[in-house]
């Protein structure tokens, strides 16, 4: 960035920030809970390699918003309460019923919906934020993008396999892609500063990479069958204004629980 | 070598001892060799390592972080080292120098292919027999820099390093 930033500015920024952040950070976990329950071992093995890759991503985030004095960036992912959170709703929502530890009855169909769909718009953010005029997003951006690439491919690829596959298979998919839909609107919004955001040129506007995402979708929609769904919906509340369910404040009890317990040692 | 090491200022000193440090999930091969360390700075006696993380969520980073401070601390004239991750320019597996290659076959790890783009196909030999008979049994591995193969001609299951490159 050539001038300074203005107060404005700078916390526009900040928002965005936590929203990157906490959306990779939220998926990240969910994604780790499928640890040893994965469809097949191979599943299991490039599963848990992406979640540690987003949890990676995350990290890169909050160490931006570290230097933007927002405090250390640890701290950032374990103490912080749900309402300060900026994630998508749709991102925190459990796997299905029953915890990693007891019955867990989780739902394949929505976990391959839920990060296509979020690898498909994450792709499009990130070749918008590499362009941002605040530099060090943008050199996260790129770094970032080196690694999506194969998660997308991964993600894409299950889509693809399972919703033209046996005709249960396609009835849980298109559930999924029904249940997704009512809230991808939450993952598509910059939130209440979105245009402060686009003015100083830290991301493009919404509506832009909102029909991107819509366009790439159609087009995979066409491919494989799927009846087009509309205008996705923000149902379940607006994360981006720190709305979020008690599926988030359950995550974040257990995954700070550790770290909570004695926040000054080193994990 | 007591007369090369006092000719070297403390930079190629530095340099020297980094190729010690070795990344702790491929002991064979030094970070240098990686084309982890972009740059070493030096001013009176404090030294900055400037060094590009291969994959951001790489448990390793930590290790590599502090064995990378124990080896230039070690080095005569070096009062004060900082390891500085930066992102730019981005790590690609175009870094990792011939020797590295060699290395990362020796302990069973098919290298990348060179002036890899993102988004076409490449091949990889087996690192054992040298085959490019081989099939992908998983595109993610043990380790997020590494994938998964089989050699159909040796029979052998082996390692080969994910290609990374800009996507500019």
């Amino acid at each position: 960035m050539n001038k300074a930033m203005n107060e404005q500015e700078q916390s526009a920024l900040i928002e965005l920030i936590y929203q990157l952040g906490d959306d990779d950070f939220i998926l990240a976990y969910r994604g780790s809970e499928w640890l040893g329950l994965a469809p097949h071992i191979e599943e299991d093995v490039a599963f848990s390699s992406i979640s540690q890759d987003m949890m990676g991503h995350a990290t890169m985030y909050y160490h931006l918003l570290e230097e933007l004095g927002e405090g250390d960036a640890d701290g950032l992912a374990h103490l912080r309460k749900p309402g300060a959170f900026r994630n998508a709703i749709l991102l925190e929502k459990v796997n299905g019923s029953g915890t990693y530890l007891e019955k867990p009855d989780y739902d394949w169909a929505f976990t391959v919906v839920r990060n296509y769909f979020y690898a498909v718009h994450k792709q499009i953010r990130l070749e918008s934020l590499r362009l941002s005029t605040y530099e060090p997003l943008g050199d996260a951006a790129r770094k970032i993008m080196t690694e999506q690439y194969y998660h997308l491919m991964h993600w894409e690829l299950w889509f693809k396999q399972l919703v033209t596959s046996t005709d249960v298979a396609k009835k849980r998919m298109l559930s999924a892609v029904g249940k997704v839909w009512k809230d991808f609107g939450g993952v598509l919004t910059l939130g209440p500063s979105y245009s402060e955001m686009v003015k100083a040129g830290f991301i493009e506007d919404e509506n832009l990479l909102k029909k991107r995402w819509l366009n790439r979708i159609d087009r995979i929609f066409e491919e494989t069958g799927v009846p087009p769904q509309g205008e996705p919906l923000i149902e379940s509340g607006n994360g981006r204004k720190g709305e979020h369910t008690q599926d988030l404040a359950d995550a974040l009890a257990t995954l700070s629980e550790v770290y909570a317990t004695n926040p000054a040692s080193g994990w | 070598m007591e007369a090369v090491l006092q000719s070297m200022n403390l930079k190629e000193k530095v340099l020297l001892a980094l190729k010690e440090v070795k990344d702790p999930e491929i002991p064979s091969v030094s970070i240098l060799d990686l084309g982890m360390v972009e740059d070493v700075l030096e001013t009176d006696g404090s030294v900055v390592i400037k060094a590009l993380p291969t994959f951001i969520g790489c448990p390793a980073l930590h290790i590599i972080e502090r064995d990378i401070k124990k080896a230039a601390s070690e080095v005569a004239g070096a009062n004060e080292v900082k390891v500085d991750f930066v992102f730019s320019p981005s790590w690609t597996t175009d870094r990792i120098t011939e020797e590295g290659k060699i290395r990362l076959k020796e302990f069973g790890i098919a290298p990348p292919p060179a002036n890899h783009v993102m988004g076409e196909p490449w091949s990889i030999d087996c690192p054992y027999c040298g085959s490019s008979y081989v099939t992908m049994e998983n595109i993610f591995g043990p380790a997020a820099c590494r994938s998964i193969l089989y050699c159909k001609s040796c029979k052998n299951p082996f390692e080969a390093m994910k290609p990374v490159a800009d996507m500019n």
